[in-house]
């Protein structure tokens, strides 16, 4: 066996180490977690100037996703009303991490403010707060990152409000009896699994009792999986009435299943979709009604945040109001949030107004 | 020898150029010692598994399994800490985890005779496999500052990243294990002509079967560097990073087909791949440019040694 002495010197070594290092070492229990980072807390002056000429970074999850051009032209909306210098960059791919090489560019460029729209919370945190540590303010809008991370939060619309709409529309195209289902993302997606669980809670109240939700299906938010889910759903429970998909792939693949299927007309499909995916579904009955937020004006409301911030307006903290142009006069929620507002409803009578 | 010394020249002038022109461009932003901490944090996780697979190529072989033994990594690392392991045992564990993944593609390539590109690119979907298996498609982000430091604070009082510092010593053992070593000798011999190499007495398939082991270490090694750097263990953390590494290898001179290179000229390389990239970004060019740019630079680097093998021999 002496061909293989380098190798086993090298095991002895290395289960060495590992006896050596099994005792005491830094574990998950005693390592105390992740202690912050931002800067140094000043205090807000809600009467300061609005500072011209910021230079804005809008970092979306990935350039070219027609989403986030739509996102990206509500916040130049907004910079150029307020005077400032606005500009977009982003990979090309939503990899976790392929955010941070960005982030660490408009520190080092030193721009004033940074608008984002984090692939990973986390992958994303440490280029954050050392960005934060010069300076520059960080709004996340559509997802989040760590809390301690950022300034300031966008959130589309409460998750209550995403559900309980949800809700509502699909009880009014069943005239409120009747069996549903749940045509979801992955089985662990944070923000389905959320709806999910206020939906139920919903269903729960009085004026849902004839609904009856059949089944949770998965479509893993891949085209081809929901569309057979879809199927599925539909063979396996003769009297379904309605399907709530609130994924906009999921819906799109559901409407697109039902319509060229006898079950067009009969179940009612509702979700969060796009108006220009699901503008055919809406126009041939198909689909009666769906909701989002307009991905624009969530764009210009980070920009409004960001230029509030870099102006010392605000500081990110609980009760603190901002102005933001057209969306009026903002408060700031707890965990430093900020609710764009209730989702949109798009019908055969709107749905053409809206392009995204 | 002649016209590979004339690519690591022009690699040198390449260097050179991205950072001058780089600089003037930006308006001086990117010659900072924040842009240098920059460009060597993006680039230290690519250059590290780069160094490893000199050795492969040069000897003919190939693994395109790195990135997945990095996430396979990445994610054993996330798993075991919220098992509660602490960091020190799990560190080497990872390592060896590694090395491990390298000795079944040295395995399957050695005594099975299969060709290397056929068996990693299986095994680059096995070990991305059993990343998700590990970890499935969560984020582990509470490792302790003190560790995540390594990856995202510079050598305090200078600008060099912790992984810079990493990269340098293993470029040096590297560097001497190629070059001033009868391994690196025999690793060379291997790649110009297998046969000739076993007829004169050098255990080609022990010395194939280290090579892809210390691969799988040092992608191990580099998927750590990439977990701490992010802060974040996810089952598909460097997903494509196979390509950019290969990249790396090939712009610097060292042949396909095995026999040639340098470590030296594979470090300007990465240099020069990294600073591009980076300088491209901070002057605000669209990310498509730059991977058009990358991508360019690669048939460059394949196709001018090709012309001036050619134009030394004399025949157009």
């Amino acid at each position: 066996m002496k061909r293989w002495e380098p190798l086993r010197k090298a095991i002895i070594v290395a289960s060495a180490a590992l006896l050596l290092a099994g005792c005491g070492g830094t574990t998950k229990s005693n390592s105390g977690g992740d202690n912050g980072g931002g800067q140094t807390q000043t205090t807000a002056n809600p009467d300061a100037a609005t500072a011209k000429d910021l230079k804005i970074t809008f970092l979306p999850k990935q350039v070219n996703n027609p989403y986030f051009t739509v996102a990206q032209g509500g916040a130049e909306k907004a910079a150029t009303a307020l005077g400032e210098q606005l500009k977009a960059t982003g990979p090309s791919d939503a990899d976790a991490s392929s955010q941070v090489t960005y982030i660490n560019t408009a520190a080092q460029q030193g721009q004033n403010a940074l608008l984002l729209a984090a692939n990973d919370s986390n992958a994303v945190a440490p280029a954050l707060k050392a960005a934060r540590k010069q300076g520059m303010k960080v709004v996340t809008f559509d997802s989040d990152a760590a809390v301690d991370a950022r300034d300031v939060f966008i959130n589309q619309a409460s998750s209550q409000e995403i559900a309980a709409g949800q809700v509502k529309l699909i009880s009014d195209a069943i005239g409120g009896s009747g069996e549903i289902a749940i045509l979801s993302a992955t089985a662990n997606a944070t923000n389905q699994n959320a709806w999910i669980a206020i939906m139920r809670t919903e269903l729960a109240k009085p004026e849902y009792a004839k609904i009856k939700l059949d089944e949770i299906a998965y479509g893993n938010d891949d085209d081809e999986t929901s569309f057979q889910k879809t199927q599925g759903l539909l063979q396996a429970h003769p009297d379904l009435k309605g399907i709530i998909s609130p994924t906009t792939v999921g819906v799109a693949a559901a409407a697109r299943y039902l319509s060229s299927s006898s079950y067009k007309g009969k179940v009612a499909l509702t979700g969060l979709g796009t108006p220009n995916q699901m503008r055919k579904f809406i126009q041939d009955g198909t689909v009666g009604s769906i909701e989002l937020w307009d991905p624009a004006q969530l764009g210009e409301l980070a920009t409004y945040a960001a230029v509030a911030l870099a102006s010392g307006q605000i500081t990110g903290k609980e009760g603190e109001k901002f102005k933001a142009g057209e969306l009026g006069e903002r408060t700031i929620g707890a965990k430093g949030e900020v609710v764009l507002g209730p989702p949109l409803t798009f019908t055969k009578d709107n749905v053409d107004k809206y392009n995204f | 020898m002649k016209s590979l010394l004339r690519w690591e020249s022009a690699l040198a002038v390449l260097l050179v150029l991205v950072v001058v022109v780089g600089s003037a461009a930006t308006g001086g932003i990117f010659l900072t010692g924040r842009g240098a901490f920059n460009v060597g944090s993006d680039l230290a996780v690519m250059a590290l598994i780069a160094l490893p697979l000199t050795l492969v190529i040069v000897a003919a072989e190939i693994d395109l399994s790195v990135a997945s033994v990095l996430g396979l990594s990445s994610a054993l690392m996330g798993a075991l800490w919220n098992e509660g392991w602490p960091l020190e045992a799990i560190l080497p564990v990872v390592i060896i985890v590694g090395a491990l993944c390298g000795a079944v593609n040295g395995f399957l390539v050695t005594k099975l005779g299969l060709p290397s590109l056929a068996v990693t690119i299986g095994s680059l979907a096995l070990y991305r496999g059993l990343a998700f298996v590990v970890l499935g498609d969560q984020a582990v982000a509470d490792f302790p500052d003190s560790y995540t430091q390594f990856g995202t604070t510079p050598v305090p009082g200078t600008w060099i990243p912790y992984p810079i510092l990493l990269f340098a010593v293993l470029a040096v053992v590297f560097g001497l294990l190629l070059h001033a070593t009868t391994f690196g000798r025999a690793v060379f011999a291997i790649g110009a002509n297998e046969e000739a190499a076993r007829f004169s007495g050098i255990r080609v398939k022990r010395i194939k079967f280290i090579l892809f082991v210390l691969t799988g270490a040092v992608a191990a090694l580099a998927g750590i560097v990439y977990t701490l750097r992010f802060a974040s263990a996810r089952a598909d953390n460097g997903t494509g990073l196979e390509l950019e590494v290969v990249t790396a290898v090939l712009l610097g001179g060292v042949s396909i087909f095995g026999g040639r290179g340098t470590i030296g000229g594979v470090i300007l390389a990465a240099l020069v791949l990294g600073g591009l990239t980076d300088a491209l970004i901070v002057d605000d060019i669209a990310t498509e440019v730059v991977k058009l740019v990358t991508g360019l630079l690669l048939l460059a680097s394949v196709f001018a040694p090709a012309v001036t093998q050619r134009m030394s021999r004399g025949t157009p």
